[in-house]
């Protein structure tokens, strides 16, 4: 398709990039060389002159969230400006996380929503990985509705009158039933089971990501359309569309046990960390930190906020966070 | 730009058609006999419905994916004392990692003691435009300077450094394992007959699938990330060689034959110089396929513009998504007209003037000393090294803006035509879809079975009908057949839509070179833009339903079936054309007697990649409110318990893809064996 005749305009782009060069180049006499500024590179680490050799280098999972985000930005900040360590961010998946312990790619996870099954993979059979505690924080899975609807209708936040509405659930996908609107595939769920079970007259449809259910929800609260389904707290979307926990029978120990049967909510999750067993033996001050680790489920909004609402970068969130909570910062550095 | 097409339809014809002009009696009754069978179907539906449908809740899984679950872990736990890992999977990672680093260094990320890359933006920009002009030509030397440039100004020159260093290991690896492999293919039919099904596998295959074992294999790192990419990205340059192998005329070969020559010197003389356009095409074909891979490689942890696209999905921020994946279409963009460019120098090196060639080794010299001045002053300066950005600014110059840009025109479509798209989802999904899911999913299982079978046979021919077999039955030992049904329901439907799109704006393309230039950067755009980009929005105005993913399997598809029915369209003899117009033809005529009949083996060529590319969509529809196999591939991929589920759901899509092709391309085999009788 080429026209012949290029060499014409390839000598004038041979012209024109010699120029320009030259021009740069003259540009460039007064500029700084490579290497020359400091802010740019390995500035050393405030107050770890000391520690720094001992800390090393810790690899931390960040796992698709803006929550653990948050964790990781702040928790990485003040292993560099603190302790001195090099801390390597890898973006993965929980799965693929848990399997870097095995393959010593992974240290930590630093927010862990139950996974009791790869616990028992990891931490007793293989014995690659330890628990080193809560984060202080509670995740709450459960049942919610669009805030509009709750105004509306102001007992269907209970599951006992959801057959009443079920017709305003009706969509395409779920034929004469309500839609419920189940999301990310990487969360366990029992809905399906606990429709039945409850006798509700609902069918539960697969959004298939985090980003379709919480689409779903946001377009379902502006245009005042019927909406509900499985969602969890923390989570930065509540701060933006405040979803409607909707009451399931209460959850007891054990009444989960067998999914054919289950009636009751879902557990309260005791979010933890996981550290790989190579981390947790180093001594590593980066270690007794993590350990140490914990804040508040308000504590890691104000903090998702400012990554996902104010667009700040997770670094400079976690700077802002710390600048503002000193004491709390402190308290996790004291022994 | 040809993504992928040509990996796709240089395919050799399937088989030559079994089925001869005197064969069977439905031969002559081709539409009868389908609407009987049809028929009949309805009919047993209506009799049997909801009864041996093999159906499996999206929660349960069976023995099967439990002890693949096994025997992953079984593997996962002898990592350490297994030879295969000791010895040949950390050998391999080690050398895959060394060339990826090196690349990055180069071009990407610190390294070699420096707290930047050894070349400096101004350095990259500088080779590229020089490597472009020679070895391609002054226009597109300019066009991939300025889109460089862009990267900068958007403030993504890292990532998109980062993704250009990934994609060149990945497709330095799928070429050198890849070009020998298919010149082998090309010599031999046993070696092509091998392959064949392998590289349709390793196509097929979702990605998803394989992602997180290969982390156990080879590890968190580039190394996982290449291998991934190369899965997907060397079949094209495998596929393509052989074709540029084997279509050198047989005269060539026996002339050089003739005069002595050595197979050795036949193969490096004669067979590669010949097919060399051919194979710069499979280049660039594996250049396309490895840069669709950037998004999903990001999921285990690849650096590059995919973390820009997959970080903004986690806060719905469309703007900065479409920044990024704006980035790799321009990168895909760039590569493709550089390697087509390349394909072509050849030709126009002949039709140069004597002096132009004199000229040349002088432009040359010159443009290479350019060059390293270039190289040394963003080696040297900081200003050359790091592309400025201005203060406060997130995203560089000019991505700001053009995340503002793409957030309005999203917000704006959300607002305002949602009442548009649901009608048309309600409706379509009422009248059309469910049908055909009806009597897909709710027919007992034999029924559906025994139509395939039949239908196999007609459209196509008996091979193909004992392809269709062999694949059902593997998707029944699976234990998904009814999420199968499901999920070929959704592709059919995507796919008729393609075909249908794909023949509306084909024609009108293949008519008019205005139409073609206008629309077909659109294509292109459509065909490389990570799908994870348009996800959201797609959401917001179709909401999380099948439907969402068939619009999303169509846009992604029908740049193809456009593609592929233009070219037909173009091809139709001039001669044909002019005496229909002298004969007096309307414009109509023209298009229904003349033109569409003549490109009927272009029909069906779209119809078959049409179905290709839905396919190779399923998962992302998963991903978006589809179910079915593609929820079941993203489940397995989230979650340990599911794994086996997922692998499973894998292979039925692979057999699906392979039954689909088959029968297409057997029916595209009879059509044009039909027209040379």
């Amino acid at each position: 398709m080429t026209r012949i005749g290029s060499p014409r305009g390839a000598r004038r782009t041979a012209r024109v990039a010699l120029v320009a060069t030259f021009a740069l180049a003259l540009a460039a006499c007064g500029g700084a060389k490579v290497g020359e500024d400091t802010t740019s590179s390995a500035a050393p680490a405030p107050g770890g002159s000391g520690t720094a050799a001992a800390c090393g280098t810790v690899n931390i999972a960040i796992n698709p969230w803006v929550g653990y985000e948050a964790d990781a930005a702040v928790v990485a900040e003040l292993l560099q400006s603190k302790l001195g360590c090099t801390v390597v961010k890898k973006n993965l998946d929980e799965q693929v996380s848990w399997q870097g312990f095995g393959t010593g790619e992974v240290d930590v996870i630093l927010e862990n929503w139950g996974h009791e099954d790869l616990k028992k993979k990891y931490i007793e059979e293989q014995k690659v990985a330890v628990e080193v505690g809560p984060t202080g924080r509670e995740g709450k899975i459960g049942w919610f509705v669009v805030p509009w609807m709750a105004e509306k209708y102001p007992d269907i936040t209970d599951s006992a009158n959801l057959n009443k509405y079920a017709d305003l659930f009706k969509t395409s996908e779920s034929g004469d039933k309500g839609q419920f609107l189940d999301g990310d595939p990487g969360f366990v769920t029992i809905d399906g089971p606990l429709i039945k079970n409850l006798g509700l007259n609902f069918k539960v449809i697969y959004a298939g990501s985090e980003a379709a259910l919480i689409t779903s929800f946001r377009q379902a609260e502006k245009d005042k359309k019927p909406a509900i389904g499985y969602f969890y707290s923390p989570q930065w979307f509540l701060s933006e569309v405040p979803l409607v926990n909707v009451k399931l029978p209460p959850y007891t120990p054990g009444c989960d046990a067998d999914p054919k049967t289950v009636k009751c909510d879902y557990p309260v999750y005791n979010l933890d960390k996981i550290a790989s067993a190579k981390f947790a033996t180093s001594g590593s001050p980066g270690y007794d930190f993590v350990k140490k680790f914990q804040w508040t489920n308000d504590d890691q909004n104000v903090v998702a906020k400012y990554i996902a609402v104010d667009k700040m970068s997770p670094e400079d969130a976690a700077k802002k966070w710390i600048a503002d909570n000193q004491a709390k910062v402190d308290a996790w550095f004291t022994s | 730009m040809a993504v992928l097409e040509a990996a796709k339809t240089t395919r050799p014809p399937a088989a030559p058609p079994a089925a001869p002009a005197t064969g069977p009696v439905w031969a002559a009754h081709r539409g009868a006999v389908v609407a009987g069978v049809v028929a009949v179907w309805v009919v047993l539906w209506a009799l049997l419905r909801n009864r041996f449908t093999l159906t499996l809740d999206t929660a349960s899984t069976t023995d099967l994916h439990l002890r693949i679950n096994d025997i992953r872990d079984s593997i996962d736990a002898g990592r350490n004392s297994n030879p295969l890992f000791l010895y040949v999977f950390n050998e391999i990672r080690l050398v895959i990692d060394a060339l990826t680093n090196t690349i990055s260094g180069l071009i990407a990320q610190p390294a070699f003691g420096r707290p930047v890359p050894l070349l400096g933006w101004l350095g990259v920009v500088a080779v590229v435009m020089f490597v472009a002009w020679a070895l391609g030509n002054g226009r597109v030397s300019l066009l991939a300077g300025a889109v460089f440039v862009f990267f900068g100004l958007q403030g993504l020159w890292t990532q998109a450094m980062d993704t250009l260093a990934l994609t060149l290991a990945a497709v330095l690896v799928s070429l050198l394992i890849g070009i020998p492999l298919g010149v082998w293919a090309g010599l031999s039919d046993r070696v092509n007959r091998v392959l064949t099904p392998v590289l349709d596998f390793m196509q097929t295959m979702p990605t998803f699938v394989y992602l997180a074992p290969l982390t156990l294999f080879f590890l968190i790192g580039p190394a996982s990330a290449v291998i991934a990419t190369l899965i997907y990205a060397a079949p094209p340059a495998i596929r393509i060689t052989a074709h540029g192998i084997r279509s050198v005329a047989p005269a060539t070969v026996e002339a050089s034959v003739a005069l002595g020559s050595t197979p050795r010197q036949t193969l490096f003389g004669v067979l590669i110089p010949v097919a060399r356009r051919t194979i710069v095409l499979g280049i660039n074909q594996t250049i396309m396929a490895a840069l669709s891979m950037v998004t999903i490689a990001a999921l285990i942890d690849a650096p590059g513009l995919g973390q820009n696209v997959l970080k903004a999905l986690q806060t719905l921020d469309v703007g900065t998504a479409f920044n990024a994946g704006l980035s790799i279409v321009l990168m895909a963009i760039v590569l493709d007209r550089v390697t087509t460019a390349m394909s072509e120098r050849v030709e126009v090196a002949r039709l140069m003037t004597p002096q132009a060639i004199a000229r040349r080794p002088y432009l040359l010299g010159a443009g290479a000393f350019t060059t390293l001045v270039c190289v040394y002053l963003s080696y040297t300066f900081a200003n050359y090294a790091v592309f400025p950005k201005p203060e406060g600014s997130s995203l560089g110059y000019v991505g700001d803006d053009v995340a503002r840009v793409a957030d309005s025109v999203t917000t704006w479509t959300q607002s305002n035509l949602t009442f548009l798209t649901q009608s048309w989802k309600d409706v379509s999904t009422a009248w059309i879809l469910d049908p055909v899911e009806h009597l897909l999913v709710e027919s007992p299982w034999f029924v559906v079975f025994a139509v395939a079978v039949v239908l196999s046979m007609v459209i196509g021919n008996v091979r193909a009908a004992v392809t269709t077999a062999v694949c059902l039955a593997v998707v029944i030992g699976t234990g998904l057949w009814s999420d199968t049904m499901t999920t070929l329901a959704a592709v059919l439907v995507a796919t008729v839509l393609t075909v249908l799109i794909g023949v509306l704006v084909g024609v009108w393309m293949g008519r008019s070179r205005g139409a073609d230039r206008a629309i077909r950067p659109v294509l292109d755009a459509a065909q490389v833009l990570p799908s994870f980009v348009y996800l959201i929005p797609f959401v917001a105005l179709f909401g999380a339903t099948r439907f969402t993913a068939i619009v999303a399997a169509v846009v992604y598809s029908a740049p193809i079936a456009i593609k592929l029915v233009a070219d037909g369209i173009r091809n139709v003899s001039a001669t044909t054309v002019e005496a229909a117009l002298s004969a007096g033809t309307s414009t109509l005529q023209m298009i229904r007697k003349v033109q569409l009949p003549m490109a009927r083996e272009a029909l069906v060529l779209a119809t078959n990649q049409g179905l290709i590319y839905v396919l190779s969509m399923v998962v992302v529809g998963g991903l978006i409110g589809a179910g079915a196999l593609g929820y079941d591939v993203v489940a397995g991929f989230r979650q340990s318990t599911y794994f086996g589920k997922g692998l499973a759901a894998g292979l039925a899509i692979v057999m699906l893809g392979v039954m689909l092709d088959r029968v297409t391309q057997a029916a595209s085999g009879r059509t044009g064996g039909a027209k040379k009788r």
